[in-house]
């Protein structure tokens, strides 16, 4: 049953998403910085997470789960350590995306070249 | 008035069907990567017995392993050509944009081209995400002491 709300979640956010770069005529990042912004706001009254629980990878799938991660994790840093956690646990559960992204881009960009 | 008879002509001859049409396949291929997500978090925490929080994490950084080996062997920007928002909006599409960056600035050098251009086009995406995060839970830390 998790698979078929994953499918509808996915779906509808990248349905929109793709609506709102034809009506608009915005560039794909103008989307993707959207929708990131959205989970960000979305997690402040843990909405998201309830989507999470629902949609299960569905929902962790799109960009704005990494919104999600960056604001979950500043409010966990917060409850943990005070003020100074705001900036201490904001990247706590979204380096991982980061940090595979860049290492791969850089080892790949050794190893192949260019094409168009 | 000219802008406006401009906007009219565009307006009568963009096909109309093309957003509808647009919008079903980013359904579908997004539909099809959030299956995928789910079976591979379920694939790791079933057969490999990682935690499912750990097992999170491995299915994002698989993700982006596939989409960086697919970009950078060229066959990802014909799929992105086709499949538009369905790839871009999931975790592939930042991958993408990280290693197609990586791949164009690479013949520039190593700190001038490739370091200090690969974030160019996912950097927005960090900064905007760390920027309305801090913001947002600022405003719930001031909320809660309220």
């Amino acid at each position: 049953m998790i698979y078929l709300n994953a499918f509808i979640f996915a779906g509808i956010v990248c349905a929109l998403a793709q609506v709102i770069l034809d009506k608009f005529k915005l560039t794909p990042g103008h989307v993707t910085v959207i929708f990131v912004i959205i989970g960000a706001f979305l997690d402040v009254f843990n909405i998201y997470d309830k989507f999470v629980v629902w949609a299960g990878g569905g929902a962790l799938v799109p960009i704005t789960s990494f919104g999600h991660m960056l604001t979950h994790g500043a409010i966990a840093g917060y409850e943990d350590q005070g003020f100074m956690g705001l900036l201490i646990g904001t990247f706590d559960l979204t380096s991982a995306g980061i940090c595979a992204a860049i290492i791969f881009a850089f080892y790949f960009s050794l190893i192949f070249k260019p094409r168009d | 008035m000219e802008k406006k008879r401009y906007k009219d002509l565009v307006d009568k001859y963009t096909p109309k069907e093309e957003i509808f049409y647009n919008a079903i396949i980013a359904f579908i291929i997004g539909g099809i990567m959030g299956v995928l997500g789910q079976a591979l978090i379920d694939f790791y925490s079933y057969y490999l017995t990682i935690p499912t929080k750990e097992a999170t994490v491995c299915m994002i950084v698989t993700l982006i392993f596939l989409s960086c080996l697919l970009t950078s062997l060229g066959f990802f920007d014909k799929f992105v050509n086709f499949c538009k928002c369905g790839l871009i909006i999931p975790i592939t599409g930042f991958a993408h944009a990280t290693m197609s960056a990586a791949l164009e600035y690479r013949k520039e050098g190593f700190i001038t081209g490739l370091g200090a251009n690969m974030l160019k086009l996912s950097g927005a995406v960090i900064i905007f995400g760390v920027v309305s995060a801090w913001t947002f839970s600022l405003l719930r830390m001031l909320i809660g002491v309220i």
